[in-house]
Parts: structure tokens; sequence; C-alpha cells
């Protein structure tokens, strides 16, 4: 006899998916003030076009970046995370983006080690010559998580969950 | 049948009538190892103290008690309740929910009930996998396979056991929490501190701080307390302590290259481990105001680690070997993710 | 651990009170709440016409009424005055305590919208300008999607505008004093404009005389002005001007500090000449017996002593020993120098010299270098003799050079016949450099002509573009087209002594350019005795790491960034250092001159003021929150942080931080915040922007 949970019951935010529409992905960018934010406000002036999947917030530098922010972002309701920042070496405080660098390995680690798939979270650096650039990264990054599908949150899953899940005996 | 003969009883002795008022205590043990309770009853004088202010109404791990005589309780008439554990099934809810009813103060007592500790842990697995390794392993003679129902028919009646939740969580996920104290266990000189100043703070010679603080514990981390020495650190490599050696006595562990815990966590334990020897494995929690405890000492490590080339950090990030454990031993129920992917989707 | 001062007892028996922490409140909870103005911009059509402003107007004021928002306009033009005087209307009528303009982005009008908020009395730090245009409106083509990022680009500025707390401007005293690096044609410019308003400025050049590149060549087009001559006068009053210090065959290795007190470390390397007692004769030169190819200012193609000054009109007039190829240094024989200076002044004792120079402001102006044209195998320099770079060529023009002027072969002797002129060497090429070096095409027509004047020889130009911008630019390269230049429309191909056809047997000896005439649409073999290449610019070898000294950044190219290619491009992204020439990037001497100007000016207004306000964009400890792990102590490139023994914590220096807030989030225990990006202020505004879901565009193959 072996025992599953019970199916998992449907969410709040399940519609009934229209028959030609598709998984649109929500994914939050982190930029630095120097360089990548520089670079998306580029990709803006030269009218380059890009999905509008990814909403950006803005720090003074990758150095900035708490592995905190980003779980924050997952457990909102963000399926993937991207973080940019100037070109190591390019830092503009120097080399504060290497920091930021480890912070990233690191916290990779842990969410794949949690089964996060490694694609949801991604790294991107640019200068602030490179809108161009950074443009085709998001729309690259936006097409591999719209594959991955969406991320469960733990508030996405357990909310319209009931506490106690029958245990249910199968034969 | 004759009756079989009682035995008459002396008398009870008369009971002295307390001097001061005696406040209503519970203790709860729902998701936890008891090691709470323990804590409790070896703080250095614990016995005067709770029976010179204690009326204890509740604690099964020390008393019979029965959840009917809990029932009956008119709400918000326990003055303080512990509560240690977290919460992983019908019977811990509702027992968090009832004693929220029941008292004044719900205090959440222990890295369980404040961050979900080491049954927290068992959020990396689906439910399934919990129990198939629990009732079903290698190490258990199960050969039908049985595992446990939430109902069962005997000839007796019908028999029902509590019903399992995908996730544990913490106290405060489930009902508002008063105040918590850290700590796995609290340190028994921090809970005498926290119990005689309940007392006075009850009996209105001390004003409660504000909803939601920490007691027993202090503002800063481990590494106020430890009276390690400590330099700037260029981590240049993580070791797991059997290979290190000798270990220095005086030096900071993290220096050393053993990841020590400690610069995240709240002191009040006096850092009773680094002082021997030990990395702070973290079971106080976080320090004030962090969101995410993992993330915090994730961030920390990550910055002092002495290189630049990727492959080169992730040399040097291969010696943390079990980074979840590292960094959510005491805290992977409350944080931000919560547990894993698996134990989400229940597979 | 320092004294909780909230709740604290001690008890009866004196034992140690338990410490009652109180925890940080949550973000939402329990707070007044502020009152936000919310004002969508249309920008006239630009986002207007992609986003529903409207929408997202009546959305701000709905849906984010429970977080504080008590008015949501929207306007034309938010930055016009009219647009402005909104804010400052209704901070006065309705009270507000936070503003949030969705508009362009920050660089544009952040302290356009923070100047209306001080103006209406409202800490302009409380005033958030989320960007739904660089962002929003022109990166998206779908009007449903863009408005439903719009409005959680709203959303996240109003959830952190409600944690943003009022700031004050970190003032700076300005020290007037300026610290110019690079003594070319630019830095100049720059330490002469500003010595000439009053200040002492300190210039410091690698190479022992300034001058530059400009004092290399030998006429300027297209006036063919002697580079020389207009260029020593400059160099003299420099040279001698009371306010400037010149610091010759020395280079910056060290800059600490930050705008207005900045300390540079200027290494003097050793001359080995006493400049006290000098008199600049020349003495030592003529009798010094070491001979050497003088790579630096003769191109390699002339030769300098051992000691030398590079050129007869250098500024300073000392020369230097150049160790490596100087005989008492090698084998500790010769001193002829010292045998025949008249004064006694070589120093073959001296050492290196390190000074410490305190300045306010720093220009940058180290110029460029000449694109290695070996890399370019097909043309052969370095492999055939008769092949020439560019700054080979000014040498040879140049009365003053190895040749005294003559246009001759490698051989030093016989005049060409016939020269070929290669235009973009190493520029416009995605092998090499993708730029256009701006200066090739009339530094080739120079070329053209300089050898008609010197020579009979037929000149060929091989060109793909003639460019040909400046005044009196595009006349200079009709007067060579006057002149007889022939001009050939193509990129050359090869140059090659190999004869292949028949009718070249009478070439023997001579170079064949391989080229595809593209507008007679043949290929052409063109025999030459001399090819000329009209070498691109490149950046600075070391560029790197003289941005990483400076703390600023260079492109990937390795041409410094500017803070603005357009509305300010002189000034780098860090406070205080500013560039100047062609370190920004190639271009002309005018140019070179104007940026050192515009720098100067910029500086010259920074010192009239006296102080600066610098962006309050801090770290800040809470002491007793901090352990003393020391985690933070060497994160800071800037060092602001350092650590108190005594007390077991460490101390932020709020002058020396720059506000990365690196050492914030690595600060385990929470001791560290910013004050400008705080967590609060990070975390809600993620929260804000995960408001809105993603909106499914038109679906795929829906009609209409």
């Amino acid at each position: 006899m072996s025992v599953t949970a019970a199916p998992r019951p449907a969410l709040a935010g399940d519609a009934a998916a229209p028959a030609a529409s598709r998984f649109e992905p929500l994914i939050i960018g982190f930029t630095c003030n120097w360089c990548s934010y520089r670079a998306a406000d580029l990709a803006g002036t030269a009218r380059i076009k890009y999905p509008p999947n990814v909403r950006l917030v803005r720090l003074m530098c990758a150095g900035r970046l708490d592995p905190t922010f980003v779980l924050k972002a997952f457990a909102g309701g963000a399926d993937a995370v991207m973080v940019t920042g100037c070109w190591p070496g390019d830092c503009h405080y120097r080399e504060q983006n290497f920091k930021g660098l480890r912070r990233f390995l690191l916290l990779r680690r842990v969410i794949t080690a949690l089964g996060i798939e490694p694609g949801r979270l991604q790294l991107v650096w640019a200068s602030a010559a490179e809108g161009d650039r950074l443009a085709h990264e998001i729309a690259r990054i936006v097409e591999e998580v719209r594959a991955l599908g969406p991320f469960e949150a733990r508030e996405r899953v357990t909310q319209a969950a009931a506490l106690a899940v029958p245990v249910e005996a199968t034969t | 049948m004759t009756a079989i003969p009682v035995p008459a009883l002396a008398p009870a002795p008369p009971v002295a009538a307390p001097a001061a008022p005696r406040h209503r205590f519970a203790m709860y043990w729902a998701s936890a190892c008891g090691g709470c309770d323990i804590a409790v009853l070896n703080v250095e004088g614990v016995l005067p103290l709770v029976d010179a202010h204690f009326d204890i109404v509740f604690w099964p791990a020390a008393v019979d008690a029965k959840y009917a005589d809990l029932e009956a309780m008119p709400d918000a008439s326990i003055d303080i309740t512990l509560f240690s554990g977290g919460i992983r099934n019908s019977e811990n809810e509702a027992l968090a929910r009832l004693l929220r009813r029941k008292s004044k103060l719900l205090v959440a007592f222990g890295s369980c009930a404040g961050e979900g500790c080491i049954p927290g842990l068992a959020n990396l697995s689906p439910l399934s996998a919990v129990f198939e390794a629990a009732y079903d392993g290698p190490g258990t003679d199960n050969p039908e396979h049985v595992l446990p129902q939430p109902m069962w028919t005997a000839p007796e009646g019908e028999l029902d056991l509590p019903l399992m939740a995908p996730l544990l969580r913490t106290l405060d996920q489930v009902v508002p929490v008063d105040y918590s104290v850290p700590g796995c266990p609290p340190e028994s000189a921090r809970i005498g501190e926290v119990l005689a100043f309940v007392v006075e703070a009850l009996e209105g010679r001390a004003a409660l701080p504000p909803v939601g603080s920490v007691l027993g514990a202090g503002h800063s981390t481990v590494c106020d307390e430890c009276p390690r020495t400590r330099g700037v650190k260029h981590i240049t490599s993580f070791r797991r302590i059997q290979d290190v050696s000798p270990i220095d006595p005086d030096l900071c562990l993290l220096e050393q290259g053993i990841p020590c815990n400690g610069p995240a966590t709240r002191d009040g334990c006096a850092a009773r481990c680094p002082l021997v020897g030990a990395p702070c494995i973290g079971c106080y929690g976080p320090a004030d105001g962090v969101v995410d405890y993992g993330a915090r000492l994730m961030s920390a490590f990550a910055s002092v680690v002495d290189a630049q080339e990727p492959a080169e950090i992730e040399g040097i990030l291969d010696g943390i070997a079990d980074p979840v454990g590292q960094f959510y031993r005491f805290s992977l129920a409350r944080s931000l993710l919560g547990g894993s992917r698996a134990a989400r989707l229940g597979r | 651990m320092s004294p909780d001062d909230a709740g604290v007892t001690v008890s009866a028996g004196g034992e140690p009170a338990p410490v009652v922490v109180p925890s940080a409140t949550s973000p939402t909870d329990g707070a007044p709440q502020e009152r936000i103005g919310v004002y969508v911009c249309h920008c006239g059509t630009n986002i207007a016409g992609t986003v529903d402003v409207a929408a997202v107007r009546d959305w701000a004021a709905d849906r984010l009424a429970g977080h504080g928002v008590v008015v949501a306009r929207d306007y034309e033009f938010m930055c016009s005055s009219s647009g402005q005087e909104l804010i400052e209307k209704d901070i006065h009528d309705m009270g507000l305590t936070r503003v949030v303009v969705a508009a362009c982005s920050p660089h544009m009008h952040e302290r356009t919208f923070r100047g209306a908020c001080e103006r209406a009395g409202l800490n302009p730090y409380l005033c958030e300008l989320v960007s739904i245009r660089e962002q929003v409106s022109w990166v998206h083509t779908d009007h449903a999607a863009a408005t439903a990022k719009a409005e959680a680009v709203v959303a996240g500025g109003v959830l952190r505008v409600a944690q943003q707390v009022p700031l004050e401007p970190y003032r700076v005293p300005i020290n007037p004093a300026t610290l110019v690096v690079g003594g070319g044609i630019a830095g100049i410019s720059a330490a002469l404009e500003i010595a000439d308003a009053g200040f002492p400025v300190h210039l410091v050049e690698r190479e022992p005389s300034i001058g530059g590149h400009m004092a290399q060549f030998d006429k300027t087009f297209p006036t063919l002005d002697c580079a020389a001559c207009i260029l020593t006068p400059k160099m003299v009053t420099a040279g001698s001007h009371p306010n400037i210090t010149l610091h010759t065959w020395s280079e910056v290795t060290d800059v600490k500090g930050y705008v207005g007190n900045f300390t540079a470390t200027v290494r003097h390397r050793a001359r080995y000449i006493n400049t006290d007692l000098c008199t600049g004769c020349g003495i030592c030169q003529e009798k010094c017996p070491a001979k050497v190819v003088d790579d630096v200012f003769e191109a390699g193609i002339g030769y300098r002593k051992g000691v030398y000054t590079p050129f007869p009109q250098a500024v300073p007039k000392y020369p230097v020993i150049d160790r490596d190829n100087c005989i008492y240094f090698e084998r500790g024989t010769c001193k002829a120098c010292v045998k025949f200076c008249p004064t006694g002044a070589i120093d073959l004792e001296q050492q290196d010299e390190d000074v410490e120079l305190e300045v306010g402001n720093i220009v940058l102006a180290t110029g460029y270098e000449t694109f290695d044209a070996r890399r370019v195998e097909p043309y052969g320099y370095g492999r055939l003799a008769n092949v020439f770079t560019s700054l080979e060529f000014e040498r040879m023009s140049n009365a003053a050079g190895p040749t005294s002027g003559r246009i001759v072969l490698r051989d030093g002797v016989t005049e060409p016949r016939a020269v070929g002129i290669v235009h973009c060497v190493g520029s416009r090429d995605r092998n090499y450099n993708p730029y256009c070096s701006a200066i090739c095409c009339m530094q080739s027509l120079k070329f053209a002509h300089l050898v008609r004047e010197h020579t009979d020889a037929t000149v060929y130009e091989f060109y793909i573009d003639m460019r040909t911008p400046g005044k009196g630019y595009d006349e200079f390269y009709q007067r060579l087209q006057a002149e007889g230049t022939v001009f050939v429309r193509g990129r050359v191909a090869e140059i090659t002594d190999t004869l292949r056809l028949p009718q070249e047997a009478a070439q023997d000896g001579r170079l064949i350019i391989q080229v595809e005439d593209t507008l007679a649409g043949e290929q052409r073999r063109i025999p030459v005795d001399m090819v000329i290449l009209s070498t691109g610019l490149n950046p600075r070898s070391d560029a790197r790491e003289v941005a990483r000294t400076f703390g600023i950044t260079c492109s990937s190219d390795g041409w410094v960034i500017e803070r603005h290619p357009k509305l300010d491009p002189v000034a780098t992204m860090t406070e205080g250092v500013f560039a100047a020439g062609c370190a920004l990037g190639p271009r002309d001497i005018p140019a070179s001159v104007s940026n050192g100007a515009a720098a100067a000016a910029r500086i010259l207004g920074r010192i009239q003021q006296g102080e600066m306000a610098l962006e309050p964009v801090r770290a800040q400890l809470d002491e007793a929150r901090c352990s003393g792990c020391r985690i933070c102590n060497d994160l800071c490139p800037y060092n602001a942080i350092t650590f108190l023994d005594e007390r077991h914590v460490v101390e932020v220096n709020a002058a020396l931080c720059q506000g990365c807030g690196t050492c914030v989030a690595a600060c385990p225990a929470g001791a560290l915040s910013s004050t400008g990006f705080s967590d609060a202020q990070i975390l809600s505004q993620i929260e804000g922007l995960l408001m809105v879901p993603a909106v499914d565009p038109v679906p795929v193959g829906a009609t209409a």
C-alpha cells in the first residue's frame, strides 16, 4: 500500500487557458544604475523592442543585490529573476559586481538544491552601451522561462489548499 | 463479583493560600522534540518560581490534561502560553487555534514554533516521501507496507489520526503570535529571565514590549558574544570541521574556513558552541528585522569568498557540502521559499 | 553588546535583566499611512501612444488607495512648468507626503521633479520617478501588456516611496587645485584654462615632455599649419605658468578620496638629472655613445640617445636617462654625460619619488595609441620595408624629423615615384575595431598633399568613404582632387611585392596594391613604391588599469565612458573626474581642445561654488546590532569601513562612502542599511511590481 497526497486543488489563479493564448512569464530584473539600467534606457532611446515580461528594479550596484530580494521575488509571484550589472572589471564602484557574482553563484546552488530550475535565475552583464544586447538577452530569457512554465510559490500552492490534505490509501 | 476494598487514603495536607496572585500558565508541544519543555524544567529554581507565581492549567509534557479541559476554559483566561513545536498536522493546528483563543499572551517558544527548526526540514520532501522514509524505509520491518491512515475501522469502532499538511508551518504562519523566544532549545538561563520578566509584566511592574518582540535574546548576533579574535575575512576555502587540524582555539572559526553561522544568528546563547570549538549552527534564528535567515548568511559568506573568476569561486563554494543544510537548518519553514519545489508540489 | 534602552529592568539581585528586543515592525502594519500623489505623464505621444495613461491613472487611484494614494493625475508633459506646478499645488492643497511620477528615466528628470517637491516644501528624496517611457512605451508594442506593466511599475514606485525617508544632500568642500593627467593638446588646454582663471593645476605626463601626439605631427589639416608652431607656444606657456606644476616622466599610481577631496599619488620616475642644475644645453645627448631606435617620438624610424629629450622644443627642457639603454646602468662604465655636463647635473643615484597631491577635481586626457598595423597581415607592415604607418610618415615629413623632411623609402635615399595611401587600417572592420577613427580621411588627404609638396610622386588614395565633416574639410578634399590625387574607392585587399601577372615584370622591386575599384567595377593591381597606412586610433593599452585607478569605467572598446554621450560629453560617471580628448574616443584637435576647455569650465564652476552637494545615498550603521564580525570590513573599495577595536563594532565614514550598498547586502546581522536603497524600499518595490500579473497579449491566432 502506498500513500500519496491528494491531487493539488485548483488555485484561484488558474483560469481555464483560452485555446490560443499562452503562458506569459512575469520576471523581475535587477539592474545597476551605472551600466545595465542605462543599457535598458539606451534600448528605450533606440526604440529597440523586447517582450514586456520583465519588470526592472534599479539598484545602485550589482553589489547591492541581496539574495533576499531574489527570494522575495520568487515568493511574491515572479516566475524568474534576472540579475544584471556591469561587466566584471568595469564596475562603477571598482569591484563590487564580483561580490554580486559570488552571491549569485551561491544562491543558484541553494535554489537548485531546492529543486528550482536553474533557468529561472539568470545573470546578464551589460555595459551602458549595450542596449541592444540587453534587449536580446531579455527576449531569450522570456522564452526560456515560458518553456519552464509558472513558478509554484508556496503561497500559490498552499493558499487554496486546505490545511489537511487527506492521506489516501492506494492499493 | 465482590467489590475490591479501597484503602482509606490519608487526608491531603492543607495547601497554604498563595501570597501573590498566581498567573495561569500553559505550555504545549506540537511538532516538537520535547527539548523546550525540558529546557523550562531545567531553569534553576523553576519549581519554586512556578509554584510561587503560576498555575499550570495545561502542559501535556509535564502534567496530565485533556483537550476537553482546555476547550472548557473561558477565552483569554490563560495568562501566558508557551507554544513549542511546528504546525504539521491537523491536531497541531487545532491546538494552535485553540490556545490562541484561550490565551492572553501566546509565545512561539523555541525554534520549531518560531522558524520550523528541524521538523521544518521535512519541507524538503513531498509528504509521500516523508511517509515512505518513516514507515517503509530499509530499516523498518513493514512487509505489507502499512502506512498511517486518517481513519480506520476497528471492531470496536472508528479510529482517527490527525491529517498531515503538505508542509510544516511556523506558529505565526497559522495564528497571530505575541512574542517569540528563540533557541533550540532556548538557554535555560534566558528562560528564567523571561519568566521572571513575565511575572513583573503581568503584575504591572514592567511594561510589555511591542507585539512581535523577541524575548530572551539579544539585539545583535553570536559574534557579539563570541570571544574569538577576528580579522578581515578572505575565505579561500570552506572545510568541514573534521578536516581542519589543528583548530586554532582563539581565532574566528569562519576565518579558519569552518562555516560558522554565528554572524547571522541572534545572540543570547553566550556563544556556547564557538566557545568550545564547534561552529554555530544557527539555532537562535535571525537577528532583528531579517526577512530570510538563509539569505543573510548566504550573502555574508559569498561576499567574503576570496576569488573573482567564476571557476575559482565555484571551487571554494564546493566546500559547503550541503548548502540548504548550512543556511536553512533551522529556518527553512520560515524562509521565503519555505521548502523544496518537490515538497510544495507534493511530488 | 550595547545596552538596550527599551523595557530593561534590573532585578533586585543585580542579575542581568533579560534583554527585551522590540522587533522591527513590518512595512505595512500599524504605521500611519502616507498621502501619496501619482502623476502619469503622456510625454506627448511618446508614452500615451502605447500606454493607456488614463487607465494607469485610474488604476492607481483605485487599486493603490489602500497603499496611500490620495490623488492620481495624468498630464501631457509633466516636466514642463505647468506639469511641475500640478505637483507643487497638490503638495500644498492636499498635504501630500510622497510623490510618484511615472514618466521618463530618472536619469532624465529625477532632478526636475525633486526640485518641484523641494519648492513646495517637501523633502526632495520623498519623490520617486519611475520610468514608463524608456522601459515601457518605447520598447513594447502591445498596448495592453504595456499598460499592465506601467501599472505594475507605478505600484512598485508607490510602495517604495512609502518607505523612503527625508534625506539631506551631503555637502563637501571643493579643493581649488586640479589634477590633469596627460600633457597632450587636450590636457594642456584644460590646464591653461584653469590656470589662467587663477587656480593651481598639476599636469602629469608620462613622457619626458608634454606635447603628446600633436608634437609628432608635421602639419595639421586643413590649414596645413605647422603642428609644432601652434603647439609649442601653448607648451611654453604651460611650462612657465605660475599656476601650473608640471610632473613629467611621471605617472599617477593611486587615487583616494572623493570629489572635492582627492589625494593622488604621483610617482616621479628618476630622470637621473638634477633639474635644479640642468640648463638644457644638450651636451649630454651629444656625447652619449648609446644610440637606440626611438620608437615613441620618432615612431621607430629615427634614433635617440640613452640620455635624451624627445624633441628640441621639449617642455620641460630637462632630458631623462633611459636606464634600459644606458651603458652605465647596464655595465657600470661610460658616464660620458657626467664627464661632460658643465653644471654637474647628472645624478645617477637618483631614485623614483612618490608625492601626494591634494586636489579637488581630475581631468583625464590620456589620449590614444595608434592601431598596430602588423595585425593586418595582408598589408605587409613589418614585412615589406616600404609600407609605413601614418605616424612614421608624419615624422618623415617633419622637417625636424629623422629624414629632415625628405620623403624617401626605407633605404633613406630613394624618392618614391608613386605612393599609395590606404584608409581605414584597423577601423570600420569587424576583425579589428568596428568604429571609424574620425581623423584618418583628413589625415590621408594631408599626406597626399605633403607627398606632392616634397616629391613628384603620383599619389593614390584608397578609401571606403571620404569623411570630411569639419570646417574647411571638404574644401580640402576638393583641393586634393584638384592637385591630381588619384582616388580609388575600394578597400585594399593586399599589398605585396610578389609579381603575378606577366605585364608586371617591369615593376620588380616595387609594391603592388591589389584593390577592387568599386566605381570602375574592376580589380586593380597598382604598382607603387611606398605605401602609407592610415592606421586607426586605439585606446591606450593600459586604459582599464587607468580607469580602475581613477574609479571610472571604459566601454568594451576601451574608451572612457562619458556621463551622457550627447548632453554631458566630458564628465564621467564618477563625480569629480572628467575626461577630455581622445581618451574618450577618436576626435580631431579642435574637438580635443573644446573638450579640455569644457572640462575646465565645469571644474571652474565647482571651484567657484566652493562646495558641492552629493547624493545622500549612503550606508548607515545601527551600532546596537553590529556584532563586530568584520564581514563588511574589506568589502569597501573606498575604505569607508573601519573596525573599532575597543568597541568591537565597525564604523562607516559617510564622506568616503559612495553608496554602492555592497556592505548593506553582506551584513549578516542586518546592522547596515542604505539610506536611499533600503531593504524595506526594495522589498516593497518588488511587492508592487508583482501586483499586476503579466497580461496575455492579443492571443496568437485570434482574429481581429
